[in-house]
């Protein structure tokens, strides 16, 4: 942007921003008012505001702790309750940002309709303002963590960094396709909270993923795994579930999958590419969100 | 002189869907019934304004000039042909600019300053005389979807002639505000003139036009009708024949025909 004056200094350029996610980057100050913004938007109204935020894992994970642990009686897992909670908290993440980042264009459509920005600055803002919800619930998993005897070590960091990145490109990347999609039709919307529903089961936090193998047969594991969430939770309990076992090194053994950061590399490597496809559809329905809002 | 805005053979059209339902769109289909139209809302158009121009768009309603105006802002991508500017835009496009019904006043000035490229460091320089302008007293800290339109129209006003721009569009904002406030935006828009920068104006109201302008664009149907003086502009449109609006004969600084 050139200075402002009698005699502006910059270049003839296109008045419509064209740099997509980067430009989102480049404008981190109407970013951050954003995420601000949406933080207090979320749960305006509300008499509990920001609680429910902790609210909804906590009775999903009491729900499931409950049904899983001790109705279906799986408490055989050794810490169940963090086996559970470490992927509860990563699917809430996900699914926190797909639902809200699919709605996020629909829902400021006051500014998408009559001021010029880089419109993915919504879907971003969205899995921002997920994670700044996700990040307090991190910290009372590690504390229950520390509760039952936790040896934290650099391999687990790295895989909870590594299932933390793939949730957030991947997030990103869908929460872009949705919210663009959600423009044309609301169906949208209605089709991810559909989704959503499956995160919940598809990953191997209410049941261990041993179970996967005795179930399927080992050779339809790789289909399972194929599923990045899987892969995410696993990296997480990795992370923080193995290393508050009796024996750490046997509890990865049986209960990891092997090529464990392979798989999270690829499904990283995988979901930046989706996030390219993503913002190139984006730029394509872009161009029609003013008149179809 | 170096160019501002330079716009060539741009083309813009709407697609206008009667059916949105599966069900209604097979209803249609099984009727024979068109499910979608294409509407050509600006066709053609190419002209180059230079930096400290001041010009006015008018037109019938309809005739694609708020879409020419969006397009110079930003907000649309032309189909065909560019559209290239030099520099800061802002301006009022319609009433009320992007604000967020939910937000207070206040927050909305941040945010609206900011997607306008301002940093907080200058929105906060600012912030006193954006209230003064908007003049909207304790409804600042109130969310903007309690507003009167007025007011949501003068705070959105505030914040846009408080920055530092040089391209300055307006669009018939003037249209909800009462006397004194259209004084003070006419006050406002002449000092923006006066410092050089890029004037368009959007306006059905030749009193105003004649005095801010220099230049005017005719649009008829979406396609560039004319190109020139104000007075021959005025004349080309038959807004001079003036059996409808004696009083900006009366009173030169009067907007009333601004609807």
């Amino acid at each position: 942007m050139g200075q402002a004056g009698p005699v502006p200094d910059g270049r003839l350029t296109p008045p419509s921003s064209t740099g997509g996610l980067l430009d989102v980057f480049r404008r981190r100050y109407v970013l951050k008012l954003l995420v601000k913004r949406e933080i207090s938007a979320r749960y305006q109204g509300s008499v509990l505001g920001l609680l429910w935020s902790y609210i909804q894992p906590l009775t999903r994970f009491i729900l499931y702790f409950f049904v899983m642990g001790i109705i279906l009686d799986l408490r055989e897992i050794e810490n169940f309750g963090i086996h559970l909670f470490a992927g509860l908290v990563l699917v809430s993440y996900f699914t926190d940002t797909f639902s809200a980042g699919t709605r996020s264009i629909v829902r400021n459509k006051a500014i998408v309709q009559k001021m010029a920005m880089p419109r993915e600055m919504f879907p971003v803002a969205s899995m921002l303002v997920s994670l700044y919800h996700a990040l307090p619930q991190v910290v009372i998993l590690v504390v229950a963590c520390l509760g039952v005897g936790w040896q934290p070590d650099g391999t687990g960091f790295l895989a909870v960094l590594l299932g933390f990145s793939i949730i957030a490109v991947l997030g990103t990347a869908l929460a872009l396709l949705f919210s663009a999609a959600n423009v044309f039709f609301r169906d949208f919307s209605n089709i991810v909270t559909t989704l959503t529903t499956f995160a919940h089961f598809s990953v191997p936090m209410m049941y261990p993923f041993t179970l996967v193998e005795a179930r399927f047969g080992a050779a339809n594991v790789p289909f399972y795994l194929a599923n990045p969430l899987a892969e995410a939770v696993l990296l997480m309990q990795r992370g923080f579930w193995t290393t508050t076992t009796a024996d750490p090194a046997a509890t990865a053994v049986e209960h990891m999958p092997d090529h464990l950061f392979t798989r999270g590399l690829v499904h990283l490597g995988i979901s930046l590419v989706l996030l390219v496809v993503a913002q190139l559809v984006f730029r394509r329905l872009e161009t029609k969100f003013p008149e179809r809002l | 002189m170096t160019e501002s805005i330079v716009v060539e053979n741009v083309t813009k059209s709407f697609t206008m869907r009667y059916h949105r339902t599966i069900k209604q769109m097979s209803i249609a289909r099984v009727r024979g019934q068109e499910i979608s139209d294409t509407f050509l809302a600006v066709d053609d158009v190419s002209f180059r304004v230079d930096q400290g121009e001041s010009i006015g768009l008018m037109g019938l309603n309809g005739s694609g000039k708020s879409t020419l105006l969006k397009l110079i802002n930003g907000v649309m991508k032309p189909d065909a042909g560019s559209v290239l500017t030099r520099g800061r835009i802002a301006g009022l496009i319609a009433t009320g600019a992007g604000f967020h019904p939910q937000l207070t006043g206040r927050e909305n000035v941040f945010l609206n300053a900011a997607i306008l490229g301002m940093t907080e460091k200058e929105t906060k320089a600012k912030f006193d005389a954006i209230v003064e302008f908007a003049d909207v007293g304790k409804f600042l800290d109130l969310p903007v979807g309690n507003y009167s339109s007025g007011m949501f129209a003068r705070l959105g006003f505030a914040v846009a002639v408080h920055t530092d721009s040089d391209i300055f569009l307006v669009d018939e904002v003037l249209a909800v505000g009462d006397r004194p406030f259209k004084r003070k935006c006419i006050a406002r828009m002449e000092e923006i003139r006066a410092t050089g920068r890029t004037l368009f104006y959007v306006s059905h109201a030749p009193g105003s036009v004649r005095k801010m302008c220099e230049r005017v664009l005719v649009l008829e149907k979406g396609r560039l009708a004319f190109d020139g003086p104000t007075d021959e502009g005025i004349k080309f449109l038959h807004y001079d024949d003036s059996d409808e609006d004696d009083d900006n004969t009366e009173e030169p600084d009067d907007l009333g025909a601004d609807i």
